[in-house]
């Protein structure tokens, strides 16, 4: 490898579009021949690859080293609780741009194969004390960070990532529910009967990040979609917002996106300029969801 | 503290009094076989919860502990009694305790087995109740929670049986015609007792040892039981006084409880001549006194959080007072608590037929008090119930919920029942004592 490195930075960077370098990454690009194919390739030999953002392109083929990794559960339990290194992530969430269009509730519910009555994300219609009008009001997980639903499961079930994401085990869950009792947000939901298409799914892998298939007697949340930003990619419900209520990003790069337009702007200064607040901060418990009001105009 | 009315028996009658209750009448047998009945059908709707899942319930989101819960706060409640009567009065050298001490044993020990079942009733995944043991974090109220109550049962178990040991061997020596295994049994539990002066020293040590160790464990349970609830931040429950005034009412609670069980065993087993009305004015006196403590505690809990009405704690115990709960409310507080308070106060009420009555009614006021500990607090959140069933808005026990709640009631009964028919429900070596 030490010779290569005066090679082009294009082709390092190519590679780890390609998704094959990397710790354990799960979104491995098609390779499109097998393993004892690609071993018979010589080098200076161009193959065929597909990145992970699509896209057919050619490869020396001696840069590519086949990955034999089985994704089973205990992985993706282990790489799930250990989270995205380096990362800490957070939401804003715009009231004044929301207009109760719900597209982030659905788009939530069927990701994680919830019931209606289900909410990750639960879009509440809150009256302004000062006006006595109302506004719409998106609530997902707060993901604090003195989560008071992690300090109380007796099982480690759900739990606090270093990426700042709290997630919830139901293969741990015992379904005692103090976590539903503890959470001041209304957060969590339980799976209190068989969940939605419970026969269909009952063969699939538990993916923890995803959290599904949901399982019946435990505890199910908003997950931030830790699948998504494994990929690097904007959650669920923040991607599928048309009208620009969303913002989601790495608070360690102060760097946060619109989910509907894409900028990207400074959190810090979006935080600060807009008078943003946090749920019952009064409480202690530092959520990683800020809300810009929803009148902030008149301030 | 000796009762006048007490009069003078042999050994040998108190031996033939108090062995009577140990043999296998065909009325005990109907009647077991009957809580045994009662039992499956209940046993039928825990059935159907293990296959349909909790769904089965009037659980939900915003309801999501209801009256498995309360009653679990209540079963560990009652069981306090055993600390108060057999440890802080026992050590204090109260004599007129020892004809009930074992019957106040006989409650802790029951209502304490059973209330870890009840909490095993309100897993979602009982399947994965090893996990505690396995996975436990010792931050998790929880796993204390787990861990005083079993040591409770245990020291419970421990007071209940050391003074048992001379009349196990009592038993194995002069009851005949029993079925040679619970002879046998007897035996065995006996430890090869023989009666020397130096045993009963020994076994009189013992017993206050561990008198003294089931006080800081019994407050434990019941104080971290109070945790479960005081450790969250709702409205309600987010309280500093939780850990007493749940110690306050479970001694009310639990009192209550061993008087009623003390009034059926006296009246089935004709113990009038060992539990005398002496002893019904007593357990009413403490009644009394307890009663007036936690009254005092129902006080603080209202009135501080309430004189601030903007507070979310105010708010809270406005709608208690007169909101959606305030009916239930009121008749705990009035009809369950304090009438009761007041009539007990008068020597007439504290003979065993009215103070019993009495008793019965604080002790299904003090049931609904746990539910409305429990339950209200969770209906009313910080944010807004919306977007899920109307129904969400409240909460109502389903027909297998109150079914499996009265079979836990019935396991208790159902211990109660055996024991009393294997074990002398009064120490007979310590009322030969007491009666020389």
């Amino acid at each position: 490898m030490a010779k290569e490195k005066n090679k082009t930075n294009t082709r390092r960077d190519f590679i780890k579009k390609l998704g094959i370098v990397g710790a354990g990454t799960a979104s491995v690009a098609a390779v499109y021949f097998d393993k004892d194919e690609l071993l018979q390739k010589k080098k200076g030999e161009k193959v065929k690859a597909l990145t992970t953002d699509k896209k057919i392109v050619e490869v020396d083929a001696s840069d590519i080293v086949p990955v034999n990794e089985e994704v089973d559960t205990d992985k993706m339990q282990h790489r799930g609780r250990v989270g995205l290194v380096g990362k800490k992530f957070a939401m804003v969430i715009d009231l004044a741009k929301c207009k109760n269009a719900r597209k982030c509730m659905h788009a939530c519910q069927a990701a994680h194969q919830l019931k209606q009555e289900q909410h990750h994300i639960n879009v509440l219609e809150m009256e302004d004390e000062t006006n006595g009008a109302t506004y719409f009001m998106p609530k997902p997980c707060m993901h604090c960070d003195k989560p008071q639903c992690v300090s109380v499961c007796p099982v480690g079930a759900t739990f606090k990532r270093q990426d700042g994401l709290v997630l919830i085990d139901n293969e741990r869950c015992i379904g005692c529910r103090f976590c539903i009792a503890a959470c001041p947000y209304s957060a969590r939901s339980f799976n209190w009967t068989d969940p939605k298409d419970a026969e269909k799914y009952k063969d699939v892998q538990y993916d923890v990040e995803l959290n599904v298939p949901q399982k019946l007697g435990t505890v199910t949340k908003c997950a931030f979609s830790a699948d998504k930003l494994r990929e690097d990619k904007l959650p669920y419900c923040v991607s599928s917002c048309p009208n620009g209520v969303y913002y989601f990003g790495n608070s360690n790069e102060d760097f946060v996106t619109n989910g509907t337009t894409r900028e990207t702007v400074r959190l810090s200064k979006l935080l600060k300029e807009n008078f943003a607040y946090t749920l019952l901060e009064e409480l202690g418990t530092k959520p990683n969801v800020f809300y810009l009001p929803p009148n902030r105009e008149n301030k | 503290m000796r009762d006048e009315t007490r009069i003078s028996l042999s050994e040998a009658e108190i031996e033939n009094d108090l062995l009577k209750n140990i043999h296998w009448s065909s009325k005990s047998k109907i009647w077991i076989s009957f809580l045994f009945v009662a039992l499956a059908v209940c046993l039928y709707f825990y059935a159907t919860q293990l296959i349909y899942g909790l769904g089965v319930t009037g659980l939900h989101d915003y309801a999501s502990w209801g009256i498995y819960i309360s009653n679990f706060v209540f079963f560990v409640a009652v069981s306090l009694v055993g600390m108060l009567i057999s440890s802080v009065l026992g050590l204090s050298g109260a004599k007129w305790i020892k004809p009930i001490s074992r019957i106040a044993e006989i409650v802790a020990v029951s209502f304490a087995m059973v209330a870890g079942l009840v909490i095993i009733t309100d897993m979602g995944r009982p399947d994965r109740f090893l996990s505690v043991f396995i996975h436990g974090r010792v931050q998790s109220p929880i796993v204390w929670d787990v861990a005083v109550v079993t040591t409770y049962v245990f020291v419970s178990l421990l007071l209940l049986y050391v003074p048992l040991i001379p009349d196990f061997d009592l038993c194995s020596k002069k009851l005949t015609g029993l079925p040679k295994i619970q002879a046998n049994i007897y035996k065995v539990l006996s430890l090869g007792w023989a009666g020397t002066p130096e045993q009963f020293v020994r076994i009189k040590k013992l017993t206050r040892i561990i008198m003294v160790i089931i006080i800081p464990v019994a407050l434990a349970i019941h104080t971290v039981t109070s945790w479960l609830f005081a450790l969250t931040l709702r409205p309600g429950w987010d309280s500093s006084i939780f850990g007493p005034y749940f110690v306050a009412g479970a001694f009310v609670a639990g009192t209550a409880a061993l008087i009623i069980l003390v009034y059926f065993y006296r009246r089935h087993y004709k113990l009038e001549n060992y539990i005398t009305n002496a002893h019904f004015n007593y357990l009413g006196k403490i009644l009394v006194l307890v009663t007036l403590v936690y009254l005092y505690f129902n006080l603080n809990e209202v009135l501080v959080p309430g004189f601030k009405p903007g507070t979310a704690a105010g708010t809270h115990i406005k709608e208690l007072l007169i909101g959606h709960e305030a009916t239930l409310y009121w008749l705990v507080q009035i009809v369950g608590l304090t009438i009761p308070f007041l009539l007990l106060l008068i020597p007439m009420f504290r003979k065993p037929l009215p103070i019993t009555v009495l008793s019965m009614i604080i002790f299904i006021g003090a049931w609904f008090k746990r539910y409305l500990i429990v339950v209200p607090s969770q209906l009313e959140p910080y944010l807004p119930i919306q977007n899920v069933p109307e129904s969400w808005n409240h909460y109502s026990p389903t027909t297998p919920e109150i079914a499996i709640t009265i079979g836990s009631f019935l396991i208790v009964l159902i211990i109660i029942s055996l024991l009393s028919k294997i074990i002398p429900l009064i120490p007979i070596w310590e009322m030969k004592e007491e009666m020389k």
